[in-house]
């Protein structure tokens, strides 16, 4: 310690105030232990990083599922704080699915009290659709959850990023390493906004780790874990490749909705989502773009293969992924150079500086259910039970300049097209064409789309047809029962609030 | 219409069903509908079978249907065919089968 | 003008299919009762059809029915299930002589009378699907009013022939054959299944030889083929145009109470109008080809 230096400042009241040297060591001990100045970060065990992030009953826990059905460290980690002890928990994972199954226990037992995610599925979702919880949960899209988390409401007190490859110091990929999920794009938002960053890996790997997605100043601890996920179970329940005639007949139609709306020009930008049809939509575009001779600018969003196909072909320029849906998009993030990684925060949050939704052409989005005022519902099933995510729905919807709504209009029996969703979650007012296997339906408000469509000879007609078509072959549906608890809070992109799920009754 | 043997008729793939009749241990006609669409179609279920039945002069039995969300028509015709299965009846009376 | 481009199979016992197929809008919905039910499923299948007629979304659609024989214990019920549920067109399989067509339109006429049908609605096909009926192409092609068309079913013909499926060598005199008949007799012509969905190439290279050949359509058995196959039968732009011309020409001759129609300078008579008719039907079924 420089002792001379601190005796003569110590005399200068012009800055009593501040803090006086006391060695470079002083803030930064590490820096004197060859060995701790590297492996500071590293924890023996994920319990020794949960002990020194500091965690507390009461806060909050952060996840990201890029991993999908694939995802091991969600269930993991939520283990381990309940054999800890942690209770009162809130849990903030980008979103669940089926394979999130066993939190259930965990919320039965106090350790989770509170959710935020994009969606549920399987029996996780039926649960607290019957009421598993005292405290409903928040539903939000992926733009509007880094909305939440920026306005304060959602405040991430430590996040577990699970990630295929980490160095010592904590810079991360899911591109590089054995179990690959490829974007990290919700981890970014948790990495550059939690208080406390604990990175779970299958491997370290030797410094520097590169590309960063997550950072090494964005990271507190760094831990090695058998298995954070299983890459090949990403795709299921999203990105299928299909052969089945009628989503094919669907995709054929969205992609002559999407050559004849307007937006079809040199430089053009598409989002085709994970639907199967929409998938699918994407394979017809290729000789239409060939044949009109132009390329796109760039694609969004949830990356597939069909996407990366088309990129790697030369017709799609540029992708920005928030997302791999598959091994493919994983392994073209990888290799492609014009294959970028953003974060969820520079997708679609509404209140970032610049989020690239706002420059979406045309998207293709899915819908359980889509009412006459082309209100979409892509979170109750209608039985009432929650069974999806709000995702990239509502993001997109309201920033591209054309949303295009695909689905079959009758799933076995259930009609898609209802006179009332059960749920909104994207408004009608966003929302441009319904392309079904019985026909188009274009959203009054967008007369020009009507006309430009009817002009190139495609099946338009009004949505009150598709309904009438859809309950002259199924009869009209019974209204579902709820009870009056809430079990769901559906969070507009702007943290509004849209609407509320009920309590089904039984 | 008389059941006089177990009988099947249908799959259990989307949009189709299964029925299972049986002969009545009591006398009495007993209705089981299982199906994925039960809390929007229950009733409706339940009035195309009660129809068909009727119109087959079924009065007792059992009847079991496991639906996967099939159109009235199909729940129609699944059932018919379990029924002249059960009754093991080779002429077919159209009057009562449209 | 009825087009007959495509006749979408359908497995009689397929209630998922049956529910749904009319959204491929082939011109024609063959629900099957014969090859593709099982011996034991028939008196399923003949239910599930006869139900799945009535359906308020096939009254838009040509609907078709294949019995099975009459000869078998099935056919006679099938045709009972066929007429009375409304189906358009009953398809007769192994047609081998005019016989077999006159037996199948005395049940018609019988079940007509029977069920308040309107009489001679129902209308028929024959399948030719042996040597014999190849042969006896033109007789049966003559042989009832009620016939809109007859098809060749290459699957049971090869295999009496004593040969196979192969480039279409092996359906060469049955096509031409087939085709001269239905034209004598002034009906509708379908060519054989092409089974190998997955084989694009192969089906539209087939597509474009029957059309060529002259045949109204063809059988098909996956719905993904409707649209390549409508495709393949749409006009060039330039052949719309054209058509459009001819038309305009044979109007201004019938206003003009001509009886030689002209159009650059060029004589048009009746076939190359009726040509042109039929370019334009198929240009506002499906367009212009892509």
């Amino acid at each position: 310690m420089n002792h001379f230096a601190n005796s003569r400042l110590d005399q200068e009241p012009a800055i009593a105030h501040l803090e006086k040297f006391q060695g470079y060591a002083e803030h930064t001990p590490y820096l004197k232990d060859t060995e701790l100045k590297h492996s500071r970060k590293i924890c023996q065990s994920l319990e020794d990083a949960i002990r020194a992030s500091g965690l507390k009953d009461g806060m909050t826990v952060s996840f990201h599922h890029a991993f999908r059905e694939g995802d091991k460290t969600i269930n993991h980690v939520m283990d381990t704080l309940a054999h800890m002890g942690f209770k009162d928990l809130t849990l903030a994972s980008s979103s669940l699915l089926s394979c999130n199954a066993p939190l259930i226990d965990h919320i039965r037992n106090g350790v989770i009290r509170r959710i935020y995610t994009s969606g549920m599925r399987g029996k996780l979702a039926e649960a607290i659709s019957h009421g598993l919880m005292a405290e409903p949960i928040n539903i939000h899209s992926h733009g509007g959850r880094v909305k939440l988390i920026d306005s304060g409401e959602l405040h991430l007190d430590v996040a577990f990023l699970g990630v295929s490859t980490a160095d010592e110091f904590g810079n991360a990929n899911g591109i590089s390493g054995r179990s690959r999920c490829g974007a990290l794009g919700y981890a970014k938002v948790d990495a550059a906004r939690a208080d406390k960053v604990v990175v779970l890996t299958e491997e370290i790997v030797p410094y520097p780790n590169a590309p960063a997605s997550i950072a090494q100043d964005d990271v507190d601890f760094v831990v090695k874990v058998d298995q954070v996920g299983d890459p090949s179970k990403i795709s299921v329940g999203a990105a299928r490749v299909t052969s089945n005639p009628r989503e094919l007949l669907i995709a054929r139609l969205a992609a002559d909705v999407i050559e004849h709306a307007g937006y079809f020009e040199q430089g053009f930008s598409l989002q085709t989502g994970t639907g199967a049809s929409s998938t699918a939509a994407t394979r017809f575009l290729e000789t239409r773009m060939r044949k009109k001779d132009i390329t796109a600018a760039f694609a969004l969003g949830g990356i597939t293969g069909s996407i990366v196909e088309l990129h790697k072909k030369g017709l799609i320029e540029k992708l920005y992924d928030t997302q791999s849906f598959d091994a493919d998009s994983a392994e073209s993030l990888r290799t492609s150079p014009n294959h970028y990684e953003i974060s969820t925060n520079a997708y679609a949050n509404p209140g970032s500086k610049g989020a690239y939704c706002d420059h979406m052409d045309m998207v293709i989005l899915s819908a359980l259910e889509i009412d006459l005022d082309f209100n979409v519902n892509v979170i109750t099933g209608s039985d009432g039970v929650m069974r999806g995510a709000s995702g990239g729905h509502s993001d997109v919807a309201a920033a591209a300049n054309l949303s295009i709504v695909v689905g079959p209009l009758i799933r076995s029996r259930i009609p898609t097209v209802v006179r009332n969703v059960t749920t909104v979650v994207t408004p009608g007012e966003c929302v441009g064409v319904l392309v079904t296997d019985h026909g188009i339906a274009v959203n009054p408000n967008r007369p020009e789309i009507a006309e430009r469509l009817t002009a190139a000879g495609l099946p338009v007609t009004t949505i009150e047809d598709l309904y009438r078509r859809a309950i002259s072959l199924t009869g009209e549906p019974q209204a579902i029962e709820f009870l009056d608890k809430v079990v769901g809070i559906v969070r507009y992109r702007d943290g509004s609030v849209i609407d509320v799920v009920h309590q089904v009754k039984d | 219409m008389k059941i006089v043997k177990e009988a099947l008729a249908g799959t259990l793939e989307s949009s189709d069903l299964m029925v299972k009749v049986a002969p009545a241990s009591d006398g009495t006609l007993d209705i089981v509908i299982n199906s994925e669409v039960i809390r929007q179609f229950g009733a409706q279920i339940e009035k195309v079978v009660r129809d068909t039945l009727g119109k087959l002069d079924v009065t007792e039995g059992l009847v079991v249907i496991e639906d996967k969300g099939a159109l009235d028509c199909a729940i129609c015709a699944r059932l018919q065919t379990a029924v002249l299965r059960g009754a093991e009846c080779q002429d077919l009376d159209w009057s009562v089968l449209s | 003008m009825t087009l007959r481009r495509s006749m979408l199979f359908l497995p009689g016992s397929n209630a998922a299919m049956l529910s749904t197929a009319f959204v491929y809008k082939p011109d024609s919905i063959m629900f099957d009762l014969e090859d593709a039910v099982s011996l034991r499923e028939k008196d399923a299948a003949r239910l599930l059809v006869f139900h799945a007629l009535q359906l308020p979304v096939y009254r838009d659609i040509e609907t078709v029915v294949r019995i099975n024989q009459l000869s078998t214990p099935f056919g006679p019920k099938d045709l009972e299930a066929a007429v009375r549920g409304g189906a358009d067109v009953i398809r007769l399989p192994k047609t081998d002589s005019a016989e077999d067509v006159h037996q199948l339109e005395a049940e018609v006429e019988r079940i007509e009378r029977a069920s308040g049908r309107e009489f001679g609605s129902t209308k028929l096909m024959a399948a030719i699907e042996s040597a014999s009926g190849v042969v006896n192409a033109l007789s049966i092609a003559k042989s009832s009013p009620r016939l809109i068309g007859i098809a060749l079913a290459g699957f049971d013909y090869v295999m009496d022939m004593q040969t196979e499926r192969g480039d279409g060598t092996e359906l060469f005199y049955a096509r031409c054959a087939v085709l001269h008949a239905a034209r004598a007799a002034g009906i509708d012509a379908f060519d054989v299944v092409y089974s190998d969905v997955n084989n694009e190439e192969g089906f539209l290279k087939e597509v474009d030889l029957i059309k060529r050949m002259g045949f109204n359509g063809k059988s098909l058995i996956n719905p993904r083929q409707i649209e390549l196959l409508h495709n393949a039968y749409a006009p060039t732009e330039e052949e719309v145009d054209y058509a459009r011309r001819v038309i305009a020409a044979a109007e201004q001759a019938e206003r003009q109470g001509l009886g030689v129609i002209a159009l650059n300078g060029k004589m048009i008579d009746a076939p190359i109008v009726n040509h042109a008719k039929r370019v334009l039907s198929r240009a506002q079924a499906s367009g212009t080809r892509k």
